[in-house]
């Protein structure tokens, strides 16, 4: 070890030092933070004192510290990594002991989950090589060629990825209509997709308002609501059919959104955040107050499912005068029909949104709400009429937004207030701003990632939180501005996509 | 005939009086300039005949009609455009998607040719007509502005300050092409400028505002010639 240093800046005594300097640091941060609990014994409150924890924030401290400064010396590229990474498991393991500290001495977590199920020893393997690799080919050992090269890539990436987003959206579609049959026995990986579909709905729908208009809209989840809950009450009291109530869902929807829209649209930015933010909550204090007619905490429950098309039921016992979905075709009743069956539906109407906002995209309305999301006084100046387009843009948003409530009504057969709640609207602003404002493949990437990983990886789910806030800062480190966060031009004149990207990048 | 008649006009922001009551007109077929020093109000006097603000006393007429009560986006329909103070073209958009937003209020029949037309005025716009407007030169940047209200097929053009920020080069080349928007085309400009040598030079008739008031008109040769306007505004330049 110190003949390693000699040839260095820094000799043995002076990291010897500063390495001391650090452990008493993390040993003041972590002794009352992490070393104390109070436990609740039968002769009453007690201070225990946890010192393998306040052990564990002293060493991977130290040992973090060792790699940064083997970093700085640039010694030994794999030993800067080999500490780095055992410095993070250690901090991992420590998060993890914090949150349930029953058995405290027991064998460290990383062997306990390799112990529990394959899909754990893939997940700590991959995340261990992810530091790992994270680690040794960080930028501090390269020279300046190979810095290069790295932007290089990134750059090419980027190119691939805008001259083919035709081709890979018509990848994306094709694998999302064979994956029934991919997995069509297995009734979570098809609630799964269909949980996923929803919020690729409900974010391309709100894209168009964020997105597209840049009308930051905090509040909706309310239109969510409108579509479910007019979905449920008509069809419960009125006996309305599915089909017939979708559409009503969407005008609902669109017309409250009309209804909200009229006095708040001449607010901007975070004011009408705020307003959009507390329409929301109306709605949801509405719904939980209104016993009469919704239910209020108890919801609506025994929704009917939608039919096929009028045509045949799904349910086992089919109702007199009408015929089951597999008599229909022939084939011996499966209650994985009807989950195919709603599988593919979302996949439909989230497609007509995607397919909607794509062609608004290239028609003047479209047009416009771009414009105004970049300068509204230039739009004014050109004769756009503002109050009107940025109300289409909510109406339009909300329709979609009204017609993924009424899907949601139907698939769970159960709504209440409790699933319109404000953590929905986040979650689905930030599929939006995650994959990149206006970007619609980016929606189905952020919704996979926001939706679908926390879903697949339950079994981690203690862990959810941890991975999920390195995830943000890693985005808000490299991909400040979304996952796929490119405007290309709707229309091009004399020159094919790629060349026009190629000649932007050089 | 006057085609723009502004009378007694008096705009507030707030509490402060920027004009304090403007006559001034704007004939057909005409280059009509107004100049003056920083913050005298010639830029609130353009943007009050867009309707934003609006004034709050005097008239302002367009062929006749009332528009001073009007909001923007109508007036704008009327037949009058303005390139406003700033450029303002929308950065992220392509050449081709900018010049579309100008006609966006306009009958797509006259759009080909329109766009014939600017680009017979701007040629190098046709060179970058797929390029993101953000990255263009200044000058390019203000060809565009000019060349998106254009599109929008006015009888009256309201530029504001044109010149803002660019080379001397730059400047003389936009105004050749502003006075031939206005022989060829036909086009009546009203051209708000600080600089004041070349304004007057191509305008027929000049006004001259000092802290919310017209204090000189005539025309551009007489103002030119006028020893106020030369100790005030030309003296020292070019």
């Amino acid at each position: 070890m110190a003949s390693a240093f000699a040839s260095s800046r820094t000799n043995g005594p002076e990291v010897v030092k500063e390495l001391a300097f650090f452990a008493v640091i993390a040993l003041m941060m972590s002794v009352m933070i992490l070393g104390v609990e109070t436990v609740d014994r039968p002769t009453g409150l007690e201070l225990a004192v946890r010192w393998d924890l306040v052990l564990l924030a002293i060493g991977s401290t130290v040992v973090g510290r060792l790699g940064l400064i083997f970093r700085r010396e640039n010694i030994s590229r794999l030993g800067q990594a080999i500490l780095i990474t055992v410095s993070a498991v250690a901090v991992f393991e420590m998060f993890v002991r914090f949150r349930d500290m029953d058995d405290r001495w027991a064998s460290p977590v990383f062997l306990d989950m390799a112990f529990s199920s394959v899909v754990s020893v893939i997940v700590s393997i991959a995340f261990l090589a992810i530091i790992f690799a994270a680690a040794y080919f960080s930028m501090k050992d390269k020279t300046a060629v190979e810095v290069d090269e790295s932007a290089k890539l990134s750059s090419k990436i980027q190119l691939m990825y805008r001259s083919n987003t035709k081709k890979i959206g018509l990848i994306g579609i094709i694998f999302f209509i064979i994956f029934p049959f991919i997995f069509g026995e297995d009734r979570s990986a098809i609630d799964l997709a269909t949980l996923v579909m929803i919020y690729i709905m409900l974010g391309w729908g709100l894209n168009i308002v964020v997105g597209l208009a840049g009308l930051l809209d905090l509040g909706y989840v309310a239109f969510y609501a409108v579509g479910a809950y007019s979905y449920a009450l008509l069809s419960q009291n009125f006996d309305l059919s599915f089909w017939l109530c979708l559409p009503l869902a969407g005008i609902f929807a669109a017309s409250f959104g009309i209804v909200l829209g009229f006095p708040v649209l001449r607010l901007r930015g975070d004011y009408l955040a705020i307003v959009t933010l507390g329409f929301g909550e109306i709605i949801r204090v509405v719904l939980i107050n209104w016993y009469d007619l919704t239910g209020g905490p108890d919801g609506i429950s025994s929704i009917e499912r939608p039919s096929f098309f009028g045509m045949a039921e799904f349910s086992r016992r089919v109702p007199e005068g009408s015929i089951g979905f597999g008599e229909l075709f022939g084939m011996d009743y499966s209650s994985m029909h009807r989950l195919i069956f709603l599988y593919y539906l979302i996949l439909a109407l989230a497609l007509v949104t995607n397919f909607v906002t794509m062609r608004l995209r290239k028609l003047p309305i479209g047009r416009a709400w771009e414009a105004l999301r970049e300068d509204e006084i230039a739009c004014r100046s050109l004769g756009i009429n503002p109050t009107n387009t940025k109300l289409s843009a909510f109406a339009i948003g909300a329709m979609f937004g009204g017609f993924a409530g009424a899907f949601f009504a139907t698939r769970q057969g159960f709504i209440s207030p409790e699933s319109f709640t404000f953590l929905e609207s986040a979650v689905i602003l930030a599929i939006v701003v995650l994959g990149g404002m206006g970007s619609q493949i980016g929606v189905v990437l952020a919704a996979i990632v926001m939706i679908g990983f926390p879903e697949m990886f339950r079994e981690l789910a203690e862990y959810r939180m941890l991975i999920f806030g390195a995830g943000i800062v890693a985005i808000m480190l490299w991909r400040p501005r979304g996952l796929l966060s490119f405007r290309d031009p709707t229309i091009l004149l004399n020159m094919s996509q790629k060349e026009k990207v190629a000649g932007e990048m050089k | 005939m006057s085609m723009l008649k502004i009378e007694g006009v008096h705009t507030f922001y707030g509490n402060i009086e920027a004009l304090k009551g403007i006559d001034m007109e704007v004939n057909e077929g005409e280059i009509v300039t107004l100049i003056g020093a920083n913050g005298a109000g010639k830029t609130t006097l353009l943007m009050t005949c867009c309707g934003s603000p609006q004034a709050s006393k005097g008239r302002i007429l367009f062929e006749g009609q009332d528009i001073s009560r009007m909001p923007m986006h109508e007036i704008c329909q009327l037949g009058i455009q303005q390139s406003p103070e700033g450029r303002r073209i929308f950065p992220r958009m392509s050449v081709f998607e900018n010049l579309q937003m100008g006609a966006i209020t306009q009958d797509p029949k006259h759009f080909s040719s329109d766009l014939e037309m600017v680009f017979d005025l701007f040629p190098r716009l046709k060179e970058r007509i797929n390029q993101r407007a953000g990255t263009m030169s200044g000058g390019e940047q203000q060809m565009l502005a000019i060349g998106r209200s254009l599109m929008g097929r006015p009888r009256l053009l309201l530029l504001d300050e044109p010149s803002l920020g660019l080379a001397p080069l730059v400047v003389k080349q936009i105004f050749e092409t502003v006075k031939k928007i206005n022989s060829e085309n036909k086009v009546t400009v009203f051209l708000v400028e600080q600089n004041a040598f070349h304004a007057l030079k191509l305008a027929h008739r000049g006004y001259v505002m000092v802290n919310g008031n017209i204090t000189l008109s005539g025309t551009g040769a007489e103002l030119l010639a006028n020893p106020e306007v030369r100790a005030a505004y030309l003296e020292g330049g070019h």
